[in-house]
């Protein structure tokens, strides 16, 4: 079968179930039920501390055929993944289905537990390195099921992932189970990917390097939550957690198409009071933030929020009085870290509160304005961020689909060519967000609008900028670099892309060996 | 008219830099063969360059390739080949009036071969010895093909046996001289590029300093460079006004039949009229306004 956007599906994918295929952004809501959560009861006498993580998987009754959770607060410096995973392995437990929120380089020896069968199913909003790249070789038994960062809050809440042990790292905990990522030799700032777990899984384990006297506070999980605390040295590497200082760009490039964007912005009338905006950490998008810093600051525009992955440059914004308020999901440095500890308004956000487009309204539905990448846009403004130009599987929606889904102006900011190949094109290998809720492409050649968007291409008219139909910018990457050969793919699916809401925008095939 | 108020500098062995050379908003982009380049890839480069020339799209955007000297072994080659592909202009390097008549020679056989216009590749020449400085006029006289004059003050001072310094007073006199003479044959004067990229306030007073004295724009080397001069070299919002209300003054006083016209109390005459005129045109071509 094909979903709206023409891509073919099957009916049916071993190891995932039966397909409900997209539908479209906003034809999935209406009344939702949230599951039911069964409760071990912990009476007053009772000790939640245990010695190790193998006395905490026996005390959970871990067994063959489970799904355990874990969050990426400590991105590529995450030790605890690995521990558990040895551990479960050593006693002798098979099939087990892996639901990290993110699965980075570090997380390599996964890949020998999926060749042996401990591991034969993994669900991820984003994965990069050797694990992304033995799903896209076939060598999981299951297919990885991909969601976005409020999809997966979605799926806990729902009972569509349902988490037998969710595993907490920590960087503070109390030995009755009150956790903070604000304080300890691990800290990683906001814990806001976690909290669906916590509140939904089965059992909960914290996993601390850094036990305190009860209560630590301030408390973001809290002891309701949690069955059993583990002590370990050391929960992950501080270098691989948080950078020092995320830096602008100086790359010229870069910078060009930052300002173009930023013009974009001012033009589509929503750079005023009470202006709300997301934008990541990287290259690019980080410096949107310093141009748009620069017109809010030459106009005295005071904003109401900025939402996201909280960059230090984006707290300076803040501590400007440039913003009323932050909203953060994870600290990217550690200056965001600092003012997340100190600020009352550098609000926490779980990752529901964030994107869950099933709940009451999340945060994302409030933004104006997100600036997202791309590793592909097609000509109906689909973007991929989930395959790179071999087809192989290097990232995932994250939140890039639950923003563009929310905010009134969704601009994509990419380079029009990436190592010599064109980003615009006809089709791209793998959709993970849906064209409809792209509005803007902006690259150092030409800005391309969503012609839903006559409002925006109308205002837009207005300026010097270079305004061109996304088939033109297409054309133009084209005649600099041709049209590169398509990549061959098997039949196996090794990867389904779930949408925000649980239908299944795509799925990743298998690479050609 | 055309806008020179930057030429970027850009090194001709960087195939990624070339690729984006028209796009970073200069307006002028200066491919470098001579220092930018070592002695063991001036092949390269030339190659690249030329390439670069023959398929790359540079709409919009002026481009100039510095050749080596033809007083060094490259710069004969330089010409030979780049030429063929016809940038818009030359840069050339300690430019004496013999050596621009001799490349003008050249210039013109290979525009007849190549059935180019005659004419139609223009010269910069870079003055940057003290012997360079003091000769200008008669290296400016020695073609037609020349458009404007661009001081290199690292290689002047060097030759003086001076300091460069963050204010540049060792300079203020070429840069009158430059200015000046430039002014008298109608073509552009090019400032010396400022050369700590990572000191912006020193750019900006740098580039206000040439701009007072009459130079016409500024070379830069570094793409960051260019919007703090554009905004020192293109016309303020309110010079734009005010010539607005000049030549909309001018209209009035004409259907009234006044030859001599007041505005805020102040008397109008055709020097104001001219750069009210050149102010609207510069600030059209620079994209500020749209008419």
């Amino acid at each position: 079968m094909e979903n709206i956007l023409g891509r073919v599906l099957p009916e049916y994918i071993e190891g995932y179930g039966e397909v409900k295929p997209f539908s479209g952004a906003f034809n999935n809501l209406g009344i939702k039920t949230k599951k039911q959560v069964s409760v071990k009861c912990v009476a007053p006498s009772e000790v939640k501390l245990v010695d190790s993580i193998k006395e905490a998987l026996i005390k959970c009754e871990i067994k063959d055929g489970m799904t355990v959770s874990f969050h990426h607060h400590l991105r590529n410096g995450d030790y605890v993944l690995n521990m558990v995973m040895d551990e479960i392995a050593k006693m002798g437990i098979k099939d087990i289905k892996v639901a990290a929120s993110s699965i980075f380089p570090v997380h390599a020896p996964l890949v020998e537990h999926i060749k042996n069968g401990v591991v034969t199913g993994i669900y991820a909003n984003y994965m990069s390195g050797p694990v992304a790249e033995a799903v896209s070789r076939g060598l999981l038994k299951y297919p990885a099921i991909m969601h976005t960062h409020g999809g997966r809050a979605r799926a806990i809440e729902s009972g569509d992932l349902k988490i037998d042990i969710a595993f907490i790292a920590a960087p503070t905990c109390d030995e009755y189970g009150n956790i903070n990522g604000v304080y300890g030799p691990s800290a990683c700032g906001s814990l806001g990917y976690a909290i669906p777990d916590a509140m939904y899984a089965g059992r909960v384990v914290a996993i601390t390097d850094n036990l305190v006297a009860y209560p630590a506070c301030p408390i973001e999980i809290s002891q309701e939550y949690v069955d059993f605390i583990v002590k370990v040295d050391s929960i992950g590497d501080p270098k691989g957690i948080v950078s020092g200082t995320t830096k602008i760009t100086k790359d010229p490039v870069g910078l060009k198409i930052a300002k173009m964007a930023t013009e974009v912005i001012e033009a589509s009338g929503l750079l005023k009071d009470g202006f709300s905006f997301q934008t990541g950490a990287g290259g690019i998008s980080l410096a949107v933030a310093k141009y748009v810093r620069d017109v809010m600051k030459k106009n005295g525009i005071k904003g109401s929020f900025a939402a996201g992955g909280i960059t230090g440059y984006i707290v300076d914004m803040f501590e400007e009085g440039l913003f009323e308020a932050l909203f953060d999901v994870q600290c990217f440095d550690l200056k965001a870290v600092e003012s997340y500890r100190r600020n009352v308004a550098h609000q926490g956000m779980s990752a529901s509160l964030y994107g869950n487009p099933h709940n009451k309204g999340a945060v994302v539905n409030r933004l104006d304005v997100m600036i997202l990448g791309a590793t592909e846009i097609d000509v109906n403004f689909n973007v991929n961020v989930t395959t790179g130009s071999d087809g192989v599987i290097m990232g995932g929606s994250g939140g890039h689909s639950d923003t563009a889904a929310g905010s009134k102006l969704a601009i994509v900011v990419t380079k029009l060519l990436k190592g010599r190949l064109p980003i615009v094109v006809d089709k791209v290998t793998t959709v993970t967000t849906p064209g409809e809720t792209v509005d803007v492409i902006v690259t150092e050649r030409g800005i391309a609008v969503n012609p839903r968007r006559q409002d925006l291409i109308e205002k837009l008219k207005e300026t010097n900028l270079p305004i061109m139909t996304i088939e033109e910018l297409k054309k133009l990457a084209e005649n600099m670099v041709g049209t590169p050969e398509k990549i061959e793919f098997d039949d196996k699916v090794v990867a389904v892309v779930e949408y925000r809401d649980g239908t299944v925008i795509d799925v990743v095939k298998k690479v050609k060996e | 008219m055309k806008l020179r108020r930057t030429m970027l500098f850009m090194p001709g062995n960087n195939p990624g830099m070339i690729q984006n050379a028209s796009i970073l908003g200069a307006d002028s982009v200066i491919l470098d063969l001579e220092d930018a380049v070592s002695i063991d890839e001036k092949d390269a480069a030339r190659m690249l360059v030329r390439n670069a020339l023959s398929t790359l799209d540079f709409s919009g955007c002026e481009v100039v390739v510095r050749i080596n000297s033809i007083q060094s072994d490259f710069g004969y080659d330089d010409l030979n080949v780049i030429a063929r592909v016809k940038p818009d202009a030359i840069l050339v390097p300690k430019a004496t009036s013999d050596d621009i008549e001799e490349i003008d020679e050249i210039l013109s056989i290979i525009e007849r071969e190549e059935g180019f216009k005659l004419g139609s590749i223009k010269l910069f020449p870079l003055v940057e010895t003290a012997i360079g400085l003091e000769n200008i006029r008669e290296t400016i006289l020695a073609s037609k093909r020349n458009i404007g004059v661009l001081l290199g003050a690292e290689d002047l001072t060097a030759d003086m046996g001076i300091k460069r310094t963050r204010e540049g007073n060792e300079i203020f006199y070429a840069r009158n001289r430059v200015a000046s003479i430039c002014k008298a044959y109608k073509i552009d004067a090019i400032d010396t590029p400022f050369a700590d990229v990572n000191d912006v306030e020193g750019l900006i007073e740098d580039t206000k300093r040439a701009k007072a004295i009459g130079m016409t724009g500024k070379a830069a080397i570094n793409p960051r460079q260019i919007d703090y001069i554009h905004d020192v070299f293109s016309p303020s919002m309110e010079e734009i006004i005010y010539a607005k209300r000049v030549l909309k003054a001018k209209e009035e006083a004409l259907k009234e039949g006044k030859g001599v016209f007041s505005l805020d109390g102040k008397m109008v005459d055709a020097p104001i009229i001219q750069r009210a005129e050149n102010i609207l045109l510069k600030a059209k071509l620079a994209g500020i306004i749209r008419e």
